[in-house]
């Protein structure tokens, strides 16, 4: 009985879904939108507050944002704010979790683990940081960025906490690496309201897109939030590694 | 129907078919497997669809990192009745 009401239940939202996006009021057909009535053309011709031009890859100098991935140049540079709130609830998450299941009484006491782990970690564990590190650098140009590259970097160190079992990090020294990253992200902003009146505006030269030395602060700021968010997530990693080894 | 058309509609059943595995199975670790899972194959679908920024982003965090959060506060849980 219950199986059905779900199944029936599912079958009235998928249905109004599938119309709702069939309609052509609600989603225009796909390549029918008008983008000269939306935001998004000034995002593409990277031109919000001068006039269209083309924007070409290798060759456009001095660009409004000199990203060449469309998605970092309005995660970092047009929306660089909305990052600033992200960044700041992932470290309220890290800080509730640390409060709760967090202890001072260090050590990380682990079992020995199985032989496929310890071997699969030593080839896996130096390519996913090479790639983490990668992916941080050049995230004004190809697909990824600052929390994605964190990410990989944390998992690195999740795959050696758990194979390595006498690998014992400095969690102190990742908590002041996170503090000083967070802070000097907003240290930019405010130099950026200093010299151009905006917060986080871009206010160096952004050179010729497709340069890995282009875009601005883009790159620096994408650096500070993947230091950031690599070292929070492998401190919430360890506090409930410790959790798991004092119950 | 061209082949890209096919393997979206492939990757939308296998999808569901493995959304309704996680939610109906018996065991928790079977579950959380199954949604590591799911999360690879959004992934491919993500691509498909022109955004590989997403599909990083839910390969590193919905297929490394969760698993591993939810799998270590299932051995961290207790079960409802054990002594202290």
């Amino acid at each position: 009985m219950k199986k059905i009401l779900a199944l029936l239940l599912v079958s009235v939202f998928a249905f109004f879904a599938i119309t709702l996006v069939q309609s052509d009021q609600l989603v225009p057909k796909f390549g029918d939108a008008d983008l000269s009535s939306r935001v998004s053309d000034k995002y593409i011709s990277k031109s919000v507050s001068v006039d269209n031009k083309v924007v070409e890859y290798g060759e456009t100098v001095n660009a409004e944002t000199g990203s060449a991935n469309l998605v970092t140049s309005i995660v970092v540079n047009y929306r660089s704010f909305d990052t600033l709130g992200e960044v700041t609830v992932l470290f309220i998450s890290a800080l509730g979790i640390s409060l709760i299941v967090g202890t001072t009484d260090g050590m990380i006491k682990r079992s020995e683990s199985g032989f496929i782990l310890k071997t699969g970690s030593k080839v896996l564990m130096p390519i996913l940081l090479i790639v983490g590190i990668y992916v941080i650098t050049h995230g004004h140009l190809t697909p990824g960025g600052g929390f994605q590259g964190g990410s990989m970097i944390a998992s690195a160190v999740l795959l050696l906490l758990i194979s390595d079992h006498e690998f014992v990090p400095n969690m102190n020294k990742f908590k002041v690496l996170e503090g000083l990253s967070g802070s000097l992200y907003i240290i930019i902003g405010l130099v950026s309201i200093s010299l151009t009146g905006y917060f986080l505006k871009n206010f160096m030269p952004t050179g010729q897109v497709g340069e890995l030395m282009s875009a601005g602060i883009i790159p620096i700021i994408y650096l500070f939030i993947g230091l950031k968010v690599g070292s929070e997530l492998t401190g919430i990693l360890s506090d409930f590694l410790k959790k798991e080894a004092n119950v | 129907m061209n082949a890209t058309v096919v393997l979206e509609l492939f990757i939308s059943i296998v999808l569901i078919f493995i959304g309704v595995l996680i939610v109906f199975s018996k065991n928790i670790i079977k579950s959380i497997i199954f949604l590591s899972i799911l999360s690879m194959i959004t992934a491919v679908s993500f691509v498909m669809l022109k955004a590989p920024d997403v599909a990083i982003t839910e390969i590193v965090i919905g297929s490394g990192l969760i698993t591993f959060l939810f799998l270590f506060t299932l051995k961290t849980s207790k079960k409802a009745g054990d002594s202290e």
